[in-house]
């Protein structure tokens, strides 16, 4: 954790620093920039445009937990002007791949500045079901603090937007400079609460859309501070794709309120939901962890077997970016069906179903209402 | 009490039936192998044996995904090439087996490690190192039984001259011309085994389910036969109580199997009827002997 913070600080460092020493930056050379997964890659695209030239360091289908980076990979990462990365330990290989690649441009955590949601991932067989009470709980407290979270974000926005427009007017850098002061401030809030809780934080804070806001707003923040020149068109950009990602949210609305209450618990193979849990009210359950590199265990396996049986649920779900035998090995026992395909961690091909992060939400969103909806 | 231990898991859940067969199937069919292994001093083989499959399972994986078809012929196919190879090279030079096996398994090792790292981030391949002894489909279950089956009933035909190899193989060689059949069989044997083991625990675990059992034996048995059998036996309690210890306790499968069985040969090695620490420090009556 300490070097988690370290990082972030280094990383604000550099982001003040690389404000402070650039000069005017010409416009007509896309800046290098790096992202680390495809579903980030995708929003970085969005926000940079023609400005920027992206690599994304694990493509669509790719695993990021398990993802060993290559000497391309390297080689991406020290010519960039900004490395886009998760957080939340999402990338556990990244800390180490940028100080092997000497990377000295600036540092953007996505999940900067949002509520992250602690899993702790410990499996004492006898208190599972208190434990299960315990998690609905942390579940509904934490939708609400989201909620109340979000209430606050969206003021905030506003006051970005202001600024934006005053930037735009006149003073540059007064303006920019608040602005990271005020992500500083998010960021210690952060590392506060990192401190006070034990466990490891859920890092797939992208399956939440409020959340997805964050991580276009600290995008194009980042990018705004490494192209100032620019900054006008990464805002705009910025406000275009948060519009999209409103409207996003009432389809997707929509299409959750169909699922009925009783059948509002989801079985998929590995623990990537928990966002999307929080805000809908809807209760995820996976044989494996929050990462793809563990191994379930028989009692993990017989609880959600039980589960599934117990509480009637007609439908299990898989993921692209997992090995699936578990989860059919489970349908087959339950008398489930397969309900479809989710898109947890990894975009698909350019001609699949979720070839960008809208689609993604999208997809998943429609799968589960027509397998569990009424 | 006892019900509720050991047996209701199994009668309550058929993915714990399916992995106790699963296990049993290996047990069954590689702790001989494993036996003969200990008994040649080539405990270590088996280990680099697992090394040189996964090339194999890695190509099988990289053409047709997680099939168990393709795999099952990649990882054969694998480690058939570094079993002939290092025989053959062995047998042809001066050089001695275990580092003319252990060139060939490093090499095919750096290039499944080579292939897994440049298609790796595509779904995980440490599934493969790991196995999946929960999710074994029928497929799988037909795989590893037809596999058992096919180890001791070849492990029974060729009993005899499998023992004289392990005793005495240069009058093996001086009176037969089965010598050299009989090694390579048996080396395929080790690799058929291990790949039947790779489905099931991993290509890492799979080694420990063929070699533990056996060396464990050792402290309670001295006659090959009853050493087969004594090992079957320890590789049965192993899986049973391994897979127990995963479901009371929500440890993983795999490993907490291979730990049963550890844990029974460091018992074996202090408490062993033949040769245990224990039973040697103990003051014997001598008027038996």
């Amino acid at each position: 954790m300490s070097s988690r913070r370290t990082l972030l600080k280094s990383a604000t460092a550099l982001v003040a620093a690389s404000f402070a020493l650039s000069g005017p930056v010409f416009a007509e050379e896309p800046i290098p920039v790096v992202a680390t997964f495809s579903i980030l890659g995708d929003m970085v695209e969005r926000i940079g445009g023609d400005h920027i030239e992206l690599t994304t360091l694990v493509g669509p289908d790719g695993d990021a937990h398990v993802y060993q980076p290559t000497p391309q990979a390297a080689a991406a990462v020290a010519e960039a002007d900004i490395l886009f990365i998760n957080g939340l330990e999402f990338e556990g290989w990244l800390e180490r791949l940028a100080e092997a690649a000497a990377f000295d441009g600036s540092l953007v955590v996505a999940t900067t500045g949002l509520e992250p949601i602690a899993f702790d991932e410990h499996g004492d067989h006898d208190d599972h079901d208190d434990h299960d009470d315990h998690d609905d709980h942390a579940g509904h407290d934490h939708a609400e603090k989201e909620a109340g979270h979000d209430d606050h974000d969206h003021d905030h926005e506003h006051d970005h937007d202001h600024a934006e427009k005053e930037a735009g007017d006149d003073d540059h850098g007064h303006d920019h400079a608040d602005e990271h002061a005020g992500h500083d401030d998010h960021e210690d809030h952060g590392d506060d609460h990192a401190g006070h809780d034990h466990g490891a934080f859920d890092p797939h804070a992208w399956q939440s859309i409020e959340n997805a806001i964050i991580y276009v707003d600290n995008i194009a923040a980042g990018l705004a501070q490494a192209d100032p020149e620019n900054a006008s068109v990464y805002y705009a950009n910025r406000s275009e794709y948060v519009a999209e990602l409103e409207a996003l949210e009432v389809e997707v609305d929509a299409m959750i309120a169909t699922i009925p209450a009783e059948r509002r618990t989801i079985v998929t193979s590995h623990d990537a939901f928990g966002y999307m849990a929080a805000h809908y009210g809807l209760e995820f359950k996976a044989p494996q962890g929050l990462s793809t590199a563990s191994e379930a265990s028989a009692a993990d396996v017989a609880e959600l077997i039980t589960q599934i049986k117990d509480e009637g649920i007609s439908a299990v779900f898989v993921e692209t970016i997992t090995d699936n035998r578990l989860i059919q090995q489970i349908a087959d026992e339950t008398g489930a069906i397969v309900g479809g395909t989710l898109y947890s961690d990894a975009l698909s091909n350019k001609d699949g179903p979720a070839a960008t992060y809208i689609d993604m939400i999208r997809h998943n969103a429609a799968t589960l209402s027509q397998a569990l909806g009424s | 009490m006892i019900w509720d231990t050991i047996f209701a898991p199994f009668a309550e859940f058929a993915f714990m039936r399916r992995a106790l067969l699963g296990c049993l199937a290996i047990a069954v069919g590689s702790t001989p192998v494993g036996v003969f292994l200990m008994l040649r001093r080539m405990s270590l083989t088996g280990d680099a044996m697992a090394h040189a499959i996964l090339p194999g399972a890695a190509v099988g994986f990289l053409i047709s995904g997680l099939s168990l078809g393709a795999m099952t012929i990649g990882g054969l196919v694998a480690g058939m090439i570094v079993a002939l190879g290092s025989g053959l090279v062995s047998r042809m030079t001066a050089l001695r087996e275990d580092a003319s096996l252990a060139a060939f398994y490093l090499i095919s090792l750096a290039v499944g490690v080579l292939i897994v790292s440049t298609r790796g981030s595509n779904v995980d391949l440490m599934h493969v190192l790991f196995g999946t002894v929960l999710a074994l489909d029928n497929a799988a279950l037909v795989l590893l039984c037809s596999i058992a089956s096919l180890s001791v009933l070849t492990i029974a035909l060729l009993f005899r001259p499998l023992v004289l190899e392990c005793a005495d193989p240069q009058f093996l060689r001086s009176v037969s011309g089965l010598s050299a059949i009989t090694h390579f069989v048996f080396l395929s044997l080790v690799v058929v085994n291990l790949v039947a083991g790779f489905h099931a625990l991993g290509t890492l675990m799979a080694v420990g389910i063929m070699i533990l059992p056996a060396a464990a034996a050792r402290f309670w048995a001295a006659a090959i036969g009853s050493l087969i059998l004594v090992a079957a036996l320890i590789a049965i309690i192993a899986s049973v109580s391994g897979l127990l210890l995963s479901y009371h306790y929500s440890l993983p499968s795999g490993p907490a199997i291979i730990l049963a069985a550890g844990i029974i040969y460091l018992l074996s090695v202090f408490f062993g009827s033949v040769g245990g620490i224990v039973t040697q420090a103990l003051p014997r009556r001598h008027i038996e002997t």
